[in-house]
């Protein structure tokens, strides 16, 4: 078999591929690696890549292979996000202040995955703890998008998107607060999926909002994520806000067919917001599910144009919390200079964290500092609660909901630095499932002067088998969604 | 009743706020940082039109109650392991400058 | 104290709950370990690590809230209080604001005159301990150590109902003794599972409304408490008698030097900026789970006093001495169950020699060699006068030193009463023939010398003689 064709190949073909023995794992892991050290340069996308502990993880699976075992993800290699703990190897969350943590155990996804015999190539790039919408606030420095040397990948998770859709590796994770696995996995042109709150493990999945985070994949296409999604999925005793309820067999159950499937269209999300061509895109793209049986039916959800403001006074408020435990004193950055205990404190702080991690924090201090805590924090919450009723309400008509991802295709590196509102309202149409705790997919459905275009899916609490077998169904429809960029193929 | 906020912060209230969240802020950066986080505070204060009169508030997405653990000893002594992580420790206490009461 | 100034005292008292493991984690709360050592990676605080609540804090906070008769939240909510400190991981505890588990409740007292007061408690909370700092030794700096961190406290806030330091120990003592009843807390207060702090104010007698008060912190013996608050308000009397006004402020007691001073880090005021932990779930409480702990309440320290005196007969102060620990009135009862003497003796020896025996050896009931059963059999000894009550003493000693049971030590030590009339009234004969001018003094008139002639019989038997025989026959011989 050929190098190139490795390279593009999806999880579920590899898997197929290793089965009929047209390559194994080492193979597999050989040209990947190969790759990543020829484009690592060029795509930023990677902080740390595990060759060595790869190679032998792959030889390591060829023997079990020849054995005759199987695993649902024997020999296959992935990467992960770099907020997920993996043990003995670096996890910086892209910040000076976890340059050098070394965690000494294992995220329960990375767990999970590891025992369904999955490889670790390396960790990705990322948005400094994961706040961010484009990548650029990385301490190691800005991802660049596949499409576009120029353009951002999206963030938070643009490391893993990016080496997913220029296929350094079939797949990848990510975590998603706001649209953090949706947004990029819209503006590189790849399938991303976030589940529904509670249904993947935060156990050592680094936070940065509590109530928001879930952790998801990202994919060359929805059956890939729906392999994936099985595996990474299930209760977990060390997180009391995971949920007991079993994982169905998402790759299983993938063909039923969407007909009858009643699909709400969000009036509020086609207004002047959105980039007409990315109207355009998305619109044909219901239409094909219209051919294939579905039914659009007209919804409103009020109160959604409000998420953008709400989640930004809650994750600021959660996370200003979540980070108060890097201070120098157990692990992590500690400033040199300092004559005494405060000092120690605010020099560590001040300078392991990046700009935009220290405006948030200072943000939900703010918004729960006495006096304040009643107008935004507690407001924010009452909010929450209504953009979340407007959700149920509308579940009440539709089986999913449609509708663009983001108002517009990949914008350049720097351009949206200068005013944060402008960068936060890229999530618009991804931070109400957040909200609500919905699970939530991305796929390609077209392109805007070459650059990919996203449609979103959002469905009901723990209806991710819906996502995936609609979103699967478009996919034999479209081939959008096996474009890869001209310089990466 | 709708309290009239101030719609903007000041350095005197951002200083605050970085001796409350223990981070240096320096002069540098702090006008960056009054304009940016004055234009968060604006674009955020929209919600106080909303109506919300009756509505709880969410804390979180699920609806279940906090699950509980049996009272039982589960984790050893990893105290080598875990302060290959450390920076300065002595007899395997964390050292930091004195604490003063 | 002059009479002019009322004080008003409130207590918040921390009791560590005796679970195995820590309040959201599995590591171990024993005493005493090597730094560290005990501290896994959620009490670290370390990056991806959450939060799960052990179920036996929200039974032992529950057993709590029934013991004094206060509600029991259906739905409380854990919150993080947030602010620097090295000793605190996670720069947040996580504690309980506006929904604790306990709510209301109330312990009653004797008051300064003896009269039952009832002290109202405003709610109880879990909330997690945090760590422990070192800073001597360690050039200049202090050391950390995190083995505390994350055991689970029950914080019990009392109404500020208190108007004297000794309604303030006596508070104090009935919520230590309970919370040791209920077998929720070992309440070692030199170990620290039991701290105290103290909010005090004064007023004047006709004013309305609080003074302003000060919080007293680092009172860990009953002792001190009495020693800071007493002294804390004539210090604050005579600021206000100079014209002066007291400071809102939190002041640390030193127990050397007996006085109280305000505490360095606390003097800012601290911007908490509670909001729910959004890592934790609600804890739902149902009717049944309430009902089920109930049912496995032990009998309360009011109850058994109660009972103790209306079943025994006992005086209302030694019943409240005998039920002061579950232990002690356990040992009471299966003596008095055994024995065939009167429920006041057996009460009698349980409160003086048994007790004064273990104070003096400082041993706990269980470590005594001595059993109730054992015990009993001594007072059957009494009781069927095989031996007197002094020489029961001596015996008693004997056996608490591990030397065999009544019937052993009294044989081998041959200290059988002697109770034959002719045989004591040989030896008293003896005794008024050997004594001849003292006798003739009592004839005359110096009825004290009986107490003398009774002393040569005791002597002469080795205190053998059955003392109310001894008295009767010497007072025929002698009139």
């Amino acid at each position: 078999m050929i190098i190139k064709e490795i390279q593009n190949m999806t999880l579920c073909a590899l898997k197929q591929g290793m089965k009929d023995k047209d390559f194994t794992s080492l193979e597999i892991t050989e040209v990947l690696l190969s790759r990543i050290n020829g484009l690592g340069a060029t795509l930023n996308a990677f902080i740390t890549v595990t060759a060595e502990q790869a190679i032998k993880e792959a030889k390591d699976a060829d023997k079990l292979i020849a054995t005759g075992k199987d695993k649902p993800l024997l020999g296959l290699p992935i990467a992960h996000k770099d907020l997920f703990c993996t043990d003995g190897v670096l996890t910086s969350c892209a910040s000076k202040m976890l340059h050098n943590f070394i965690p000494p155990y294992d995220a329960s996804v990375v767990k999970n995955l590891k025992a369904s015999g999955a490889i670790m190539l390396g960790k990705t790039n990322m948005d400094e703890f994961a706040m961010g919408s484009s990548n650029e606030t990385s301490y190691y420095g800005p991802v660049k998008n596949p499409w576009n040397l120029d353009l951002s990948p999206g963030g938070s998770s643009g490391g893993s998107a990016t080496a997913v859709a220029a296929c350094l590796v079939p797949a990848a994770t990510g975590t998603d607060t706001g649209g953090s696995i949706r947004q990029p996995a819209a503006l590189t042109g790849i399938t991303g999926i976030k589940p529904t709150y509670g249904r993947v493990s935060r156990f050592g999945m680094i936070a940065f909002a509590s109530s928001l985070d879930q952790g998801g994949v990202f994919t060359r296409s929805v059956e890939d994520a729906a392999l994936l999604l099985g595996e990474m999925a299930g209760f977990d005793e060390n997180d009391s806000t995971s949920v007991d309820v079993p994982v169905p067999d998402y790759l299983g159950g993938i063909n039923q067919p969407v007909k009858g499937l009643k699909i709400g269209l969000v009036r509020q999300h086609f207004d002047a917001g959105l980039d007409d061509d990315n109207a355009i895109a998305v619109k044909e793209a219901l239409d094909v599910l219209k051919d294939q049986g579905a039914v659009i039916i007209d919804i409103d959800l009020p109160n959604i144009e409000l998420s953008v403001p709400t989640y930004y006074v809650v994750a600021s408020a959660e996370c200003s919390s979540n980070l108060s435990r890097y201070d120098g004193v157990r692990f992590g950055y500690r400033a040199e200079n300092y004559k005494d205990l405060n000092e120690f404190y605010c020099k560590t702080r001040g300078e392991g964290f990046g700009a935009e991690v220290k405006r948030r924090i200072m943000t939900g201090t703010y918004v729960l500092s006495a006096g304040y805590y009643d107008a935004y924090y507690l407001k924010a919450q009452k909010v929450r609660q209504l953009i979340s009723q407007d959700f149920k309400k509308a579940f009440e008509k539709v089986d999913l909901i449609a509708g663009p991802t983001t108002p517009s295709p990949a914008f350049s590196l720097g351009a949206k630095m200068d005013d944060p509102i402008e960068m936060y309202l890229n999530d618009i149409y991804t931070i109400g499932a957040n909200l609500a705790g919905l699970p939530g997919m991305s796929i390609p459905c077209g392109f805007v002067n070459g650059l990919p275009v996203g449609l979103q899916l959002v469905g009901k609490h723990f209806g991710e088998e819906s996502l995936l077998q609609c979103g699967h169904h478009y996919q034999q429809a479209t081939d959008w969604h096996l474009q890869i960029p001209e310089q990466f193929k | 009743m709708l309290r009239r906020l101030q719609l903007s912060l000041n350095k005197e209230q951002i200083k605050y706020l970085a001796i409350l969240s223990r981070m240096d802020i320096q002069d540098s950066e702090i006008k960056d940082v009054v304009d940016k986080l004055s234009r968060i505070v604006e674009f955020v204060d929209q919600l106080q039109a909303v109506s919300t009169e009756g509505t709880e508030p969410m804390a979180h997405p699920l609806e279940q109650g906090q699950r509980l653990r049996i009272d039982k000893v589960t984790e050893d002594n990893q105290r080598e392991k875990i302060q290959l992580n450390a920076n300065e420790t002595n007899n395997g206490m964390y050292l930091v400058p004195k604490v003063i009461d | 104290m002059n009479s002019n100034w009322e004080i008003v005292i409130g207590l918040e008292i921390h009791a560590q709950l005796a679970t195995k493991s820590k309040i959201f984690s599995g590591a171990s709360t024993a005493y005493g370990g090597e730094p560290n050592t005990q501290a896994c990676l959620v009490d670290l605080g370390y990056p991806g690590t959450l939060p799960v609540l052990n179920q036996q804090a929200i039974e032992m906070a529950i057993r709590f809230g029934l013991a004094v008769d206060a509600e029991i939240s259906s739905r409380s909510v854990f919150a993080r209080k947030n602010y620097f400190y090295p000793d605190l991981p996670k720069g947040y505890q996580i504690s309980q604001l506006d929904l604790p588990i306990v709510v209301g409740g109330n312990m009653s007292i004797l008051d300064g005159d003896g009269n039952e007061k009832i002290i109202g408690i405003t709610r109880a909370h879990l909330e997690e301990d945090a760590g422990k700092s070192v800073h001597e030794g360690l050039d200049g700096l202090s050391g950390i150590d995190l083995n505390r961190a994350g055991t689970p406290l029950l914080e019990i806030v009392s109404e500020p109902e208190m108007s004297s330091a000794r309604e303030a120990v006596a508070y104090m003592r009935k919520i230590h003794s309970i919370v040791r009843y209920l077998e929720i807390s070992d309440g070692n207060m030199q170990e620290g599972s039991f701290r105290c702090d103290a909010n005090v104010s004064i007023k004047r007698f006709d004013q309305k409304e609080l003074g302003t008060r000060a919080e007293l912190k680092n009172l860990n013996s009953f002792k001190f408490i009495e020693k800071a608050i007493n002294h804390e308000v004539m210090r604050q009397i005579e600021i206000i008698e100079d014209g002066g006004e007291v400071k809102q402020e939190t002041r640390l007691y030193d127990s050397d030097l007996d006085e109280t001073r305000p505490m360095r880090s606390k003097e800012e005021a601290n911007d908490y900026r509670y909001f729910p932990d959004p890592d934790l779930l609600p804890v739902i409480i149902d009717e049944t789970y309430i009902a089920y702990i109930k049912k496995t309440l032990p009998e309360l320290p009011n109850a058994k006093q109660q009972r103790f005196i209306e079943t025994y007969n006992l005086k209302v102060s030694d019943a409240q001495i005998l039920t002061t620990t579950k232990q002690l009135a356990d040992f009471y009862e299966a003596v008095e169950k055994i024995a065939n003497t009167e429920s006041q003796i057996s009460a009698n020896w349980v409160i003086g020699d048994y007790t004064a025996a273990l104070n003096r050896d400082d041993l706990e009931i269980k470590d005594a060699k001595l059993s109730a059963a054992d015990l009993a059999g001594l007072l059957n000894k009494i009781a069927d006068q095989t031996i007197s009550g002094k020489i029961a003493k001596e015996v008693f000693e004997a056996m608490w030193d591990g030397e065999g049971s009544a019937e052993e030590i009294i044989e081998s030590k041959g200290l059988v009463q002697i109770t034959d009339d002719s045989e004591i009234e040989t030896i008293i004969d003896q005794v008024i023939e050997n004594n001849p001018s003292q006798l003739a003094e009592y004839l005359s008139g110096k009825d004290r010398l009986f107490g003398f002639f009774v002393g040569q019989v005791m002597k002469e038997t080795k205190g053998k003689a059955n003392p109310q025989k001894v008295n009767e026959i010497l007072k025929n011989k002698l009139t």
